[in-house]
């Protein structure tokens, strides 16, 4: 199916107008006048009902976070809005940041009143320091306006220095304590032990907005969009060969076929799922394959690549990337992403046989089990599914 | 006497001692000199009553908790994915002519340092780069050297 | 049933059920089952760090492997140690450890005592898959004690978990992330430009040869070979229950006597002990106590107290970086390897009849502090260096195999007179709270002429691995002299490891110290857990050395250092009086201030 840029774009605002969740101006102020009123169970029951899962990537069902956090018992907890957008390719969380930060907190405030939590943290990426003013003023104003409303709940801005690994959720937590941003052990789950020892659920830019609006939907509209198993709509980040980059608001469930008709620059030969750490899905696997927790889950990172280019230099760089900001302290994630990098090396310069990158594919795929935490287990992910379908562009 | 106050001090003073306060102390003293000194990290295990190996374990951690004598002004341009595809090698070309220094280098002025970054968040306006906290999109060599001007 | 009595939890592991407390971790219960699951980051002395991920297993429904010494039990887990996922994950994380490590097996000091070795060879990874990344680094030798091989380097963090949990010290740290990060110390300065304080335990839990004492034992060898040299060697009290195992004996033997053969073997001239002056410094200890309570509490002076023991260098190093401005509440006291040295080449010298400048003393010590202790600049009272070479526990266990020497087959002996003689109370220096109960065993008898009144002068409430001890002993009954001192409740502290040392300065920081007089060691569990000791050291074999130490004060002639007439013999002939002119010059130092970071 081929269409002109305008009939692209016609379509894809056609497709973001129906959606509409995450950049529809709302009044925060009087939804959380009317969230104070209601009954905590019925805002889990809500976000329960709605299918939310973490868009930040992982997928954890939100509903199941905040109900575990909220059965904590503890004198102190908190919510963590996790704007760490590190991984390659997304950049949807500083626009919904820019244009919605009080949506944000709200999803926050109502994060906090059903847990049970007093303090909030928006922990944001060093890169999008151009922001703090702007957040720094809105969020005063929303402590200000949660005072009003006797919401006991403040909010306060950190920002991270240039580590990718800090999205992971603990190792934000040991970033934000002061430590190095290094993941830890788990169980403890941060629902558990958090923030300072403290029940905390974290969340990401864009979940938290979803909770805004599935209560103030009281649930209906977010869950009518999606699948079963992906519900809902998803903000994604498109760049690359792309004829139309940019943020958008799209449904989950559909198939990169329809996704590339959409944004492609009609020579697309795969399509990056997810950044550095998710999935190359070749042109050949483009209808069968559906963007969603059923296909390839995402962030919302959408990397489109045209034939003119050489999917040898695109894993490099993914790998470069993976092995300066592993945090650098569990064995196959220090060491596996070394030895992939140096191992294309070898091979592109005839070091190695090509049956090395088998050796390097089973490598991959203990980091997948072995490694510590997402990062090193996701590194797997790239490395595999570009090896597999690009195998001579890796050798040759 | 608050004119003369040292920023470690002051930086500690306006945060406090806690451990959870070291990331933010390391930035506010970072920004003074664009670089963390050796005396400055010192100072700071000092103030926290932490180790200076601990703290300098932790400023390590951190991408942009440099910790070389840097320039004026950070040029840190995006060398992940999509700016690599869209030519940040030129850009970058174009700023080490401009500024007659190689990459990781500072200009004898003191004015500028040009680093590379990973992903900074444009990709769909890419190749871009940061100076300092401002972000540069859609460069062309042109464009890149111009940006420079802002800060000469 | 009572109410706190621990949950069970059922799991299976390799498809055998087994019970086990709740918050029990996947390796120790594997162990029940007596299923070894190699570990590499894991210490049981230190936290969990769960970075290694050698000690990985699969549990059934779970979509990663667990590092099994992270990973507490849940009920009805079903846990598998070796299924062909866990062992080819396992191989490969020891593959890639070994392409990060300069695996320069046949000429690393730790050949055959290589934890990595161990693996490599239990896994039988004899060709290597992966690309070499090792780099070439440069050893840092910069310390006299401590030598650091980033090269061999594994990154477990053993060492840093060592220097800051157990020691408070925090020297070494992680710095730098993804492939540049690196066990380094403060802006990457060498070891002997930082706050290290010598103490070994990172050496100690190094699993491979990155972390190594500096090792003197061709020197040693080139003075004992030297005709024109008397080799005089002494052995601290923790030695003589640890270097059995150097020899392949089970821990906590106690081979004092072939000890003492296999030094004479080797061939020095002169082997004597420094359990003699432990003994000494009880005395100059015990009396510079009885000085201080006589300045405070008599004389109303103004006098530092808690007095604080001096004879673990480690400690002293500590202090004074850490907690410069109470230097005053240390002993003045030299430690006995630093009393032995210029005894040695003073009074010893000159009874037999040997030129100083001939002579070459040599200690054998539990530890890796000795060797910064005896270059130490003050420690030159004999005019010349007075200690010249200290070697470990370990590297006179590298003599001896050197030599060929079946320690099983010697010959008991006996050391050397004059210096050589030593009482129980000198013994018990080799184990915290040791200190501590010959200086009471000591000082009572100087207070009330009478003896201490424990049961077989074995004072119980100072013994044991506990972090901090305290005792408190009600003074009744004094001699004329210590009036004064009648019906004073004498307090006391012991610490060992510098993180408890750390708690009692706190404390003394904040002016509540209630203590008269507070002993410190360095090491967990005192000498006997000594960073210079056999690896590995554990609580368990630390409560071996320890019994071993005390089984040895039990069965001595002389259990109380004043008794020692050897002791009696050197203020006759020599010293005369405790703290007086000779003592001063050769028997006690002074201290440095450091800087804290």
């Amino acid at each position: 199916m081929v269409m002109t840029r305008e009939e692209k774009l016609a379509r894809i605002n056609a497709h973001q107008e129906r959606v509409n969740l995450i950049f529809e101006k709302i009044d925060t102020q009087g939804l959380m006048e009317k969230v104070m009123k209601l009954e905590n169970n019925k805002i889990l029951e809500y976000i329960k009902e709605s299918g939310l899962k973490g868009r930040g990537g992982a997928g954890f069902p939100t509903y199941l976070k905040w109900k575990l956090a909220a059965d904590q018992k503890s004198d102190m907890k908190y919510v963590i809005c996790n704007a760490d957008e590190g991984e390659p390719g997304t950049f949807k969380d500083r626009k919904i940041l820019e244009e919605q930060a009080d949506k944000v907190f709200t999803g926050m405030a109502i994060c906090a009143k059903v847990i049970g939590a007093s303090e909030g943290y928006v922990y944001l990426r060093g890169e999008y320091n151009y922001l703090v003013p702007l957040l720094t003023t809105r969020m005063n104003a929303f402590n200000e306006e949660m005072n009003q409303l006797g919401l006991n709940f403040t909010l306060k801005l950190r920002s991270g220095s240039g580590a990718y690994i800090c999205g992971e959720e603990t190792a934000l937590i040991e970033s934000m304590e002061g430590y190095r941003g290094e993941a830890r052990n788990k169980p403890p789950f941060p629902v558990e032990k958090g923030y300072l020892g403290k029940p905390t659920v974290i969340n990401n830019v864009e979940t938290l907005v979803y909770c805004t609006m599935i209560v103030m939907n009281e649930g209906g509209k977010f869950k009518t969009f999606g699948t079963e198993i992906s519900t809902g709509s998803k903000v994604f980040s498109v760049s690359g060969d792309a004829d139309v980059e940019g943020i958008y608001e799209l449904e989950l469930g559909m198939t990169i076929q329809e996704f590339v008709d959409l944004f492609g620059d009609g020579d697309t030969k795969a399509v990056q799922v997810g950044g550095a750490s998710g999935f190359c899905v070749p042109r050949k696997k483009f209808k069968e394959t559906i963007i969603g927790f059923e296909g390839v889950p995402t962030g919302g990172s959408m990397m489109l690549f045209n034939s003119t280019r050489s999917m040898y230099h695109i894993l490099m760089n993914y790998m470069e990337f993976m092995q300066e900001e592993s945090c650098g302290q569990c064995t196959p994630c220090r060491v596996g992403c070394q030895q992939l990098v140096k191992g294309i090396q070898a091979i592109k310069h005839k070091k190695r046989p090509a049956t090395y990158l088998d050796d390097l594919v089973k490598l991959a795929k203990t980091m997948r089990v072995a490694s510590k935490c997402g990062l090193g287990q996701s590194v797997a992910n790239p490395f595999i599914s570009i090896v597999e379908n690009f195998r001579e562009e890796i050798i040759y | 006497m608050q004119g003369s106050e040292n920023i470690v001090r002051k930086a500690v003073r306006e945060y406090g001692k806690g451990r959870e306060n070291l990331l933010p102390i390391l930035q506010m003293v970072r920004k003074e000199h664009n670089y963390l000194s050796e005396d400055q990290l010192r100072e700071i295990a000092t103030e926290m009553d932490l180790s200076s190996a601990d703290v300098f374990g932790v400023a390590t951690f951190y991408s942009f908790m440099d910790m070389q004598p840097k320039g004026k002004n950070i040029i840190r341009v995006c060398k992940t994915i999509t700016c690599f595809m869209k030519g940040k090698d030129s850009i970058i070309s174009a700023l080490e002519d401009a500024l007659g220094i190689k990459m990781g280098e500072t200009t004898p002025d003191r004015k500028f340092s040009l680093l590379e970054a990973n992903c900074i968040g444009w990709c769909h306006k890419g190749p871009a780069m940061l100076i300092n906290d401002k972000v540069y999109t859609e460069l062309t060599p042109e464009k890149a050297i111009q940006a420079l001007d802002e800060y000469m | 049933m009572s109410e706190n009595k621990q949950k069970l939890i059922s799991v299976t592991i390799d498809g055998t059920p087994v019970a086990v407390p709740e918050n029990t971790t996947i390796l120790d219960a594997a162990k029940l089952l007596g299923v070894y699951i190699p570990t590499l980051c894991h210490h049981e002395d230190l936290c969990v760090a769960g970075n290694c991920r050698v000690c990985m297993v699969e549990v059934k429904g779970s979509r990663t492997l667990q590092a099994s010494c992270a990973t507490p039990v849940s009920d009805g887990m079903e846990i598998y140690t070796n299924s062909r996922l866990v062992r080819t994950a396992r191989k490969h994380v020891i593959e890639l450890l070994l392409s990060e490590h300069r695996g320069d097996c046949l000429r690393c000091y730790r050949n055959g005592n290589c934890e990595l070795q161990a693996l490599a060879n239990e896994y039988r990874i004899d060709q290597g898959v992966f690309i070499d990344l090792h780099k070439e680094d440069q050893v840092d030798i910069s310390s006299p004690a401590i030598q650091k091989d980033d090269s061999k380097c594994i990154r477990c963090q053993r060492c840093v978990r060592a220097c800051t949990e157990l020691q408070s010290v925090s020297a070494l740290c992680v710095a730098h992330k993804g492939a540049d990060m690196r066990i380094t110390t403060f802006w990457d300065k060498a070891l002997a430009y930082v706050v290290c304080t010598n103490c070994g335990q990172c050496v100690a839990h190094c699993p491979t040869g990155a972390l190594t004492e500096r090792n003197y034992v061709e020197d040693v060898w080139d003075a004992i070979y030297d005709p024109t040299k008397h080799v005089v060697v002494q052995t601290a009290p923790a030695i003589r229950v640890s270097i059995g195992e150097e020899v392949g004996l089970e821990p906590g033997q106690r081979v004092t006597k072939q000890l003492v053969t296999a030094l004479r073997r080797l061939g020095f001239d002169s082997v004597l002990d420094t359990d003699f002056t432990a003994d000494l410094t009880i005395i100059e200890e015990g009396n510079e106590l009885l000085h201080r309570l006589t300045k405070a509490i008599r004389d109303k002076e103004d006098v530092a107290l808690p007095m604080i023991t001096s004879c673990s260098p480690g400690w002293i190093k500590y202090i004074e970086h850490e907690f410069s401005n109470h230097l005053d509440h240390l002993s003045t006291c030299k430690s006995p390897q630093q009393m032995f040295g210029p005894l040695a080449k003073t009074y010893y010298a000159e009874k037999i009849g040997v030129d100083p400048k001939d002579m070459v003393v040599v200690s054998i010590m539990p530890c890796t502090a000795k060797k910064f202790e005896a270059a130490r600049p003050e420690m030159m009272a004999s005019g010349l260096r007075d200690v010249d070479y200290v070697l470990t526990t370990r590297e006179l266990g590298l003599m001896i195999r050197q030599a060929g020497i079946d320690f099983t087959k010697l010959e008991e002996g006996d050391y050397d007179s004059i210096l050589g003689k030593s009482t129980g109370a000198g013994a018990i220096f080799g184990v915290t709270g040791g200190v501590m109960e010959a200086a009471l065993r000591t000082a009572y008898e100087l207070i009330t002429g009478r003896e201490i009144p424990f049961p077989n002068l074995d004072i119980k409430p100072v013994r044991g691995l506990k972090g901090v001890k305290e005792a408190t002993l009600k003074i009744e009954g004094t001699l004329e002299k210590y009036k004064f001192l009648e019906g004073v409740e004498l307090k006391v502290a012991i610490g060992h490891g510098l993180t408890n040392a750390r708690k009692i300065m706190k404390q003394l920081e904040s002016g509540e110290s209630p203590y008269h007089f507070i002993e410190i060691m360095a090491c967990p569990g005192g000498c006997i857990g000594g960073g210079g000791q056999p690896i590995p050291t554990t609580n368990e074999i630390r409560m071996k050395r320890s019994n071993a130490i005390y089984d040895e004060d039990e069965k001595m002639q002389y259990r109380k250092s004043h008794e020692n007439p050897e002791i009696i013999g050197i203020y006759e002939d020599f010293l005369k009086e405790p703290l007086g002119h000779k003592s001063h010059e050769l028997l006690h130092t002074t201290y440095v201030k450091r800087e804290k970071n």
